[in-house]
């Protein structure tokens, strides 16, 4: 009796440790902070009223979204990725997902791979015609009637891609298209973290629409957590 | 045969001319100043068109009912002069009538398009893209900055292409969806095109005008029934032309101010 319950406690100690080393990052982190400083521009209240089935979504006009602020000069929406010291990979598997509604584009940056599938849903009562302005890979533009089924896309090449609707000109988004899986969209309060990032020497590149991009080297040994914080410069216009 | 299709013809021409003459088409109703004259004048070429038309069939009917099956190998009679009498005669009446009405309606236009505004009249600017309209005010200043079309950012709010990092005069224009103005003032509207051919449409202001890509073309009017009217575009533009719309909002001069305050705070 004793033996078995010494194999059950045995067990179960494995089994924990195999749950901590799962969830264990397998290498070092990279986190930190996007916060500007200045003024930013004003974000203009968008007026729907040529659209009614999209105004009545919103109880109060959404705003434009080039500059997203959080609490304590936070900046949202840049994407933060290690563009040097890690080898490109392939896609994932994953689908991400774009969504049209309320005449809006949501996320309104939305980052994935290389080579990911992308699927871009229309749940509006309109139609919309989504127009990415790529420069390196294939333009194209494509009309979405309500009730349609989701558009599947790839891009194969890396890029910071624009995207408007030929249809609603307020409409406006951007896809991140990344060469590896390092990569985090800050939300909320300019927050990000890049996980399982082997020993090494890695650029981290903190990429906003407005702002531009600014990078910063690190260097990573064993499975530490490094900061690094980027700060933007804001214009009022 | 023949007298069966005079009297289809009676019968067509009675029942397309009976709506018109009972008023069963109404017409929207006229918030402007110069509407009426535009509306007499509409009156006046449906009523010369429409005995024109009745007469003309009515003749034809007769003429069809009364030789159609004639039988009797009796040779047919022309009246004097010929074709060519019949032709000239037709185009001397047409043309009178034509010229008639050009010359009657030349006011009605003229009072529209072809005078200058107060100079008191409120200045909009409008600008027509695929597919929205958008409108500009001058703000306090009362001057519309100079507009940069490299600059244009719709993404970010920027329709019009303003610049106000360097001008200043760009920081306090006001840019909004909706038309919105004041009752009982003269509007002298600015329109312009940002990309191909739009038209500016307001079925009861009776107004409509083309957007030219690269003319400044205006119009003026004075709006005297406060309400919320559609403003359409009339000019085929492109895939969304169907979706093109905003709307005219006709507020009493102290709502409008309250207004125009509200949006100037949010620029």
């Amino acid at each position: 009796m004793r033996v078995k319950a010494g194999y059950l406690a045995g067990l179960a100690t494995l089994a924990v440790c195999a749950v901590i080393v799962h969830a264990m990052p397998s290498g070092g982190t990279v986190s930190g902070k996007v916060t500007y400083e200045g003024t930013p521009a004003k974000q203009k209240p968008i007026d729907m009223s040529k659209e009614p089935s999209c105004a009545k979504q919103h109880a109060t006009p959404i705003t434009t979204e080039t500059v997203v602020t959080g609490s304590n000069n936070t900046l949202d929406n840049v994407v933060v990725y290690v563009s040097a010291g890690v080898p490109d990979e392939n896609a994932p598997g994953q689908v991400v997902k774009f969504e049209q509604k309320g005449c809006q584009y949501i996320p309104h940056v939305l980052a994935f791979q290389v080579n990911q599938t992308l699927e871009i849903s229309n749940a509006d009562q309109t139609s919309h015609n989504i127009h990415p302005l790529p420069k390196v890979n294939r333009e194209w533009n494509k009309s979405q009637p309500p009730g349609s089924a989701p558009i599947s896309e790839k891009y194969d090449k890396p890029e910071f891609i624009p995207v408007k609707c030929n249809i609603h000109p307020w409409m406006h988004g951007n896809f991140a298209v990344m060469k590896n899986s390092h990569y985090a969209v800050t939300q909320g309060e300019g927050g990000f973290s890049l996980a399982n990032l082997p020993p090494g020497k890695y650029t981290i590149t903190a990429w906003h629409e407005s702002y531009g991009d600014q990078s910063q080297d690190v260097t990573i040994s064993g499975s530490e957590t490094k900061t690094v914080n980027f700060v933007f410069k804001a214009k009022p216009y | 045969m023949g007298k069966f299709f005079a009297v289809i013809l009676v019968v067509v021409t009675l029942a397309s001319a009976y709506p018109i003459v009972t008023h069963k088409y109404v017409q929207p109703v006229d918030i402007s100043t110069h509407g009426h004259a535009i509306d007499e004048q509409l009156a006046d070429t449906m009523a010369e068109g429409g005995f024109a038309f009745v007469g003309a069939q009515l003749l034809l009917a007769f003429f069809v009912w009364k030789f159609s099956s004639r039988k009797d190998g009796s040779k047919v009679k022309h009246l004097p002069g010929g074709a060519k009498l019949v032709v000239a005669t037709a185009f001397i009446l047409v043309g009178t009538e034509v010229l008639a009405l050009g010359v009657l309606g030349q006011k009605a236009w003229a009072d529209v398009y072809f005078t200058p505004p107060k100079a008191d009249a409120l200045q909009i600017q409008s600008q027509a893209g695929q597919f929205a309209f958008y409108f500009r005010y001058p703000g306090a200043d009362g001057k519309f900055a100079p507009l940069h079309p490299d600059k244009i950012d719709e993404g970010n709010g920027n329709y019009f292409g303003l610049d106000p990092a360097n001008d200043v005069e760009a920081r306090d224009d006001i840019v909004a969806a909706e038309l919105t103005i004041p009752v009982n003032r003269e509007i002298h509207l600015l329109l312009h095109a940002k990309d191909v051919g739009h038209s500016f449409y307001v079925r009861e202001l009776r107004i409509q005008q083309d957007f030219v890509p690269g003319l400044d073309l205006s119009l003026h009017f004075t709006a005297t029934k406060t309400g919320k009217y559609e403003i359409v575009c009339t000019q085929l533009c492109g895939l969304g032309h169907y979706n093109m719309k905003a709307y005219l909002n006709v507020l009493p001069q102290e709502d409008f101010e309250k207004w125009l305050k509200d949006r100037a705070a949010e620029q």
